[in-house]
């Protein structure tokens, strides 16, 4: 009797099993029925710009994922947008990466309080173009052909130089990336999370790469670099944070230019420098869910972050929004920050998909052995 | 043969005195130094934390978290409650044979490691998004399947220390239904079991960290963790006061049980 | 001798004599009383354990693969392997000697009395503080601005980083990872040390063996299955743990749960959700062959020291 229990419950197990895993929850159809926001390819289809306004509003809320407050100005920027439009932002898990925002979208299909749009690297995006809806901004004309997906499944948002931000109070100015290695960095250099893991950290490698004379083509020079960082002491293992610069813990940061000047609120002494003929550039990717629960919404906060307000406040942020140029041409862009912005002597790179792809089969096959 | 055992003792005072003194300061050393940490200079750290509406402002993520714990671990406690203690008194009543498969079943979470365990929950958890919605608290589900091995062993040491059969057969022979067998006649006499239980429970959902932030939720310890990048001493304070708060509720417990051992004997 | 009529009411008050139908019918509500629990640990526990087991072995169109196995040969899944292998065995001989220690310690006091029901207590609660909370207690004591670590810097003038920042590497997860280690041998150790009788170090010292040949012939050999068992126990516990680490180690992935973690959330190499499912495989084979063993070792103890 027993074993007859236990094998019909066994069996049971693994028909339940194989159901589950065969058949995802059924999706919950969004009730858009009035708007029409769901399928609008751009702010015509709904009826020009008001009536995108006015139906964000009647549906009154927006789900952000991963945008932390201090990253390129997205406090200023949720808030602004909130307060313009009485439009509240739900602002969840601040500190995601991108593959957990598509985790996010991806476990809460359906859900309220499924994210409705996207601030993502460009490998996830994509890797996901699937998941998401097609939308052209108003101003989609003035950003280059190269940064934006044909059919308008994403686009690029705002970007930067890897750069090195240390504490001038602490250390000598570094020239180059080469400069790291000296004895005056031991174990003060810390690098913006694990390249395996996180595409800021990724790229740093790169930066580091093409400072040691390597190309986009080539990441080994990087990873040998900071094998050398490390046997020389000077590499700290630690994830810089806000916490850390302003504790002194981590003197010496490897980050996006945009996130080491906003350092500089909280420690004055804080300066960025991009190492010249090192300049490795990168955009971040924006997109809307095609599940998003407020698709109105959704879509009034692309057109909001590429409006000359939006792209302004990413500028102030220390980022570079993708219409510079066009706003520069057309005068409407924020003079002073601009100029404020890092210089960055050499042409900036920007790796293909392919360089890319080859770039991270290095990476996992040999960084753990160089540092870890 | 007095000598011998004489000396012996003192041999035994003199290493327990040293073996308490040097493991003591070890396992004393971090917790003063997060009370040095948190004291350091001139911060309001300790009067932030206890000042509520002051903390949800300032650290809206940290109360979310605090809240979303609280709830989580009374849920689990009620829930470990309702599925264990009828099924633990039912096997022994009924279904004897079935024992050994229920105390295998309910020892498997140690052997399951729960982060591999929440690589399996994510499709499951689709469902539960589904019909439950997203929120916090729908990790009960998990934490309860975790808190089942230490939950099992102390409700059945309680009931393993009465004569249950003899209670349920006196019971039913007086007319009454199995309902009020459970509630009425053995839950008031395994009390301090059940109680020790829901303490533990508390404890360990209070200390959970793997299933909430795999599975994208928050929780006291993914809220510390999270604090820790932007403010360390506050989230080493709150680590500390998570630290007490546990110390207290274990504290009550062994005392509950000591209490029993004593009025028993 | 009359024969006992058996009426139906004699019947009614004999549960245990019934007719062929009814013991069918009474063993099938009793089964029912069972369902909730079992249909909810099938669905929370089983369930996810068999998509682990079954994922491990699924290619990403879903058919049968066994390249996800092939690819844990890869130098750095086996270093991360025999890292949290290294680190478990460390911390479980360290944990598993002081912690005896600790236990006799406690067993040679007044049993019932404050010293003992204290650090019982407290051993209870630094068992289970693990985690996020001891990491940042840790940083807090011997991080880089810790208390212990400028009072070295300040007042000794003794850097403790001078070779390199060890502790969010393997040897800070070995100094961490004692802090729960020990109290928890104390937990599961003490029992065993309670099961010995002093009438045995009587009999041993009235034949005239000494300190030395009580411990080596009579107490060791009775503790041993016991405490093999508790380190054991300890290894499977640290092998198994996740929270202290992800706390911890920001830098690299050097155990393996935190490389199940990376498979998982890594925004730079993705597609590794099997890879992942294949990793978690490989510990619970790993933490289920230790605790076999523990199992076994369980029962040889019981024999003496019930």
């Amino acid at each position: 009797m027993p074993t007859l229990t236990r094998a019909a419950a066994a069996l049971l197990a693994a028909a339940t099993f194989t159901a589950l895993t065969a058949c995802s929850p059924p999706e919950d159809k969004g009730d858009d029925a009035g708007s029409g926001a769901a399928t609008a390819a751009s702010a015509a289809d709904l009826g020009g710009l008001d009536a995108l306004v006015a139906a964000a509003k009647k549906e009154g809320q927006l789900n952000v994922i991963a945008l932390p407050p201090d990253w390129a100005n997205y406090g200023e920027i949720i808030k602004t947008f909130g307060d313009k439009y009485g439009i509240k932002v739900n602002s969840a898990q601040p500190d995601a990466s991108s593959q957990d925002e598509i985790n996010a979208a991806d476990q809460l299909k359906g859900q309220d309080s499924a994210p409705d749009v996207f601030d993502l690297g460009g490998a996830v995006a994509t890797a996901n173009v699937a998941k998401f809806a097609p939308y052209k901004v108003t101003t989609w004309g003035d950003i280059p052909d190269n940064l934006k997906d044909a059919a308008g499944t994403w686009v690029n948002d705002y970007g930067g130089y890897m750069s090195i931000g240390y504490d001038s109070a602490k250390v000598p100015e570094p020239a180059g990336v080469a400069e790291l290695l000296k004895a005056e960095y031991k174990g003060k250099v810390a690098l913006n999370g694990d390249p395996t893991q996180a595409g800021a950290a990724f790229s740093g490698v790169v930066m580091a790469s093409l400072g040691s004379g390597g190309s986009a083509d080539d990441i080994a020079p990087g990873v040998e670099f900071f094998k050398k960082l490390k046997a020389a002491g000077n590499f700290l293992p630690v994830d810089p944070t806000p916490a850390t610069i302003e504790s002194g813990q981590t003197p010496v940061v490897i980050d996006w230019d945009y996130l080491n000047v906003a350092q500089a609120a909280k420690t004055p002494t804080w300066k960025t420098v991009v190492p010249a003929n090192a300049v490795v550039g990168s955009y971040y990717v924006q997109a809307i869910s095609k599940d998003a629960p407020h698709p109105a919404a959704a879509r009034l906060w692309q057109e909001f972050l590429f409006s000359d307000e939006g792209q302004n406040l990413w500028l102030k942020g220390g980022a570079r929004p993708v219409r510079a140029e066009a706003m520069d041409k057309a005068g409407t862009i924020d003079k002073t920050a601009f100029g404020a912005l890092p210089a960055a002597e050499g042409t900036p790179v920007f790796q293909t998909q392919e360089q890319t792809d080859k770039a991270k089969q290095y990476l996992a096959a040999n960084w753990a052995k160089a540092v870890g | 043969m007095a000598g011998v055992i004489a000396r012996r003792r003192r041999r035994q005072r003199v290493l327990r005195w040293v073996v308490l003194a040097v493991l003591g300061a070890f396992f004393v050393l971090p917790l003063v130094a997060m009370v040095e940490f948190t004291t350091r200079g001139d911060q309001d750290t300790w009067r932030l934390l206890v000042d509520w509406p002051l903390l949800s402002q300032t650290y809206p993520a940290l109360a979310d978290g605090i809240v979303a714990s609280l709830g989580q671990a009374g849920l689990t406690a009620l829930l470990m409650l309702v599925l264990l203690v009828p099924t633990a008194i039912w096997v022994r009543l009924r279904l004897p044979g079935l024992r050994r498969l229920v105390e295998f079943i309910c020892l498997l979470p140690l052997t399951i490691p729960a982060i591999v365990l929440v690589v399996g929950l994510a499709p499951v958890y689709a469902w539960v998004n589904y019909l439950l919605g997203g929120s916090a608290l729908t990790l009960t589900f998990a934490y309860t399947v975790l808190v089942l091995p230490f939950a099992y062993r102390a409700i059945d040491a309680g009931l393993s220390a009465i004569d249950v059969p003899t209670l349920a057969e006196a019971a039913r022979s007086l007319g009454a239904g199995w309902g009020t067998v459970i509630w009425r006649v053995v839950l008031p006499n395994i009390r301090s079991a059940v109680l020790s239980a829901a303490f533990l429970t508390v404890a360990l959902v209070l200390g959970e960290f793997t299933i909430a932030s795999l599975l994208n939720r928050t929780n006291l310890q993914v809220a510390i963790n999270f604090l820790g990048k932007s403010s360390a001493t506050m989230s080493v304070a709150v680590s500390l006061a998570t630290l007490l708060l546990v110390f207290v509720l274990l504290l009550l417990l062994s005392l509950l049980g000591a209490r029993r051992r004593g009025a028993g004997s | 001798m009359a024969e006992k009529v058996i009426t139906p009411d004699l019947v009614a008050l004999r549960p245990g004599v019934r007719g062929h139908r009814g013991r069918g019918v009474a063993r099938t509500r009793s089964l029912l009383g069972v369902v909730p629990f079992f249909a909810y640990v099938t669905i929370f526990l089983i369930i996810p354990t068999l998509v682990v087991v079954i994922g491990a072995f699924a290619s990403d169109q879903g058919g049968f693969t066994l390249a996800n196995l092939a690819a844990l040969r890869e130098a750095y899944i086996l270093q991360a392997f025999g890292r949290s292998i290294l680190l478990s065995a460390v911390t479980a001989v360290i944990g598993a000697v002081f912690g005896a220690l600790l236990a006799y310690a406690l067993v040679t006091a007044k049993p019932g009395g404050l010293l003992r029901r204290a650090v019982t207590a407290a051993s209870g609660v630094l068992a289970q503080f693990g985690g996020v909370t001891l990491a940042f207690a840790f940083i807090a004591t011997i991080g880089l601005s810790g208390f212990v670590t400028v009072f070295l810097r300040d007042d000794l003038g003794i850097d403790p980083y001078a070779g390199g920042v060890w502790l969010f590497e393997l040897p800070g997860l070995i100094l961490v990872y004692t802090y729960f280690q020990i109290p928890l041998m104390v937990i599961v150790f003490l029992p065993a040390l309670d099961g010995i009788r002093p009438q045995w170090r009587e009999a041993a010292e009235s034949l005239g063996g000494t300190t030395w040949t009580y411990w080596i012939r009579v107490a060791g050999p009775l503790l041993l299955p016991s405490f093999l068992g508790s380190t054991l126990l300890l290894f499977a516990n640290a092998f198994s743990a996740y929270a202290t680490a992800a706390a911890l180690v920001s830098q690299g992935n050097p155990i393996i749960p935190l490389q199940i973690r990376g498979a998982l959330t890594s925004e730079v190499l993705l597609g590794q959700q099997n890879l992942g499912k294949a990793m978690a495989l490989g510990m619970v084979v790993v933490v289920a062959v230790v605790m076999t063993l523990y199992a076994l070792l369980q029962r040889r103890t019981a024999r003496w020291l019930a």
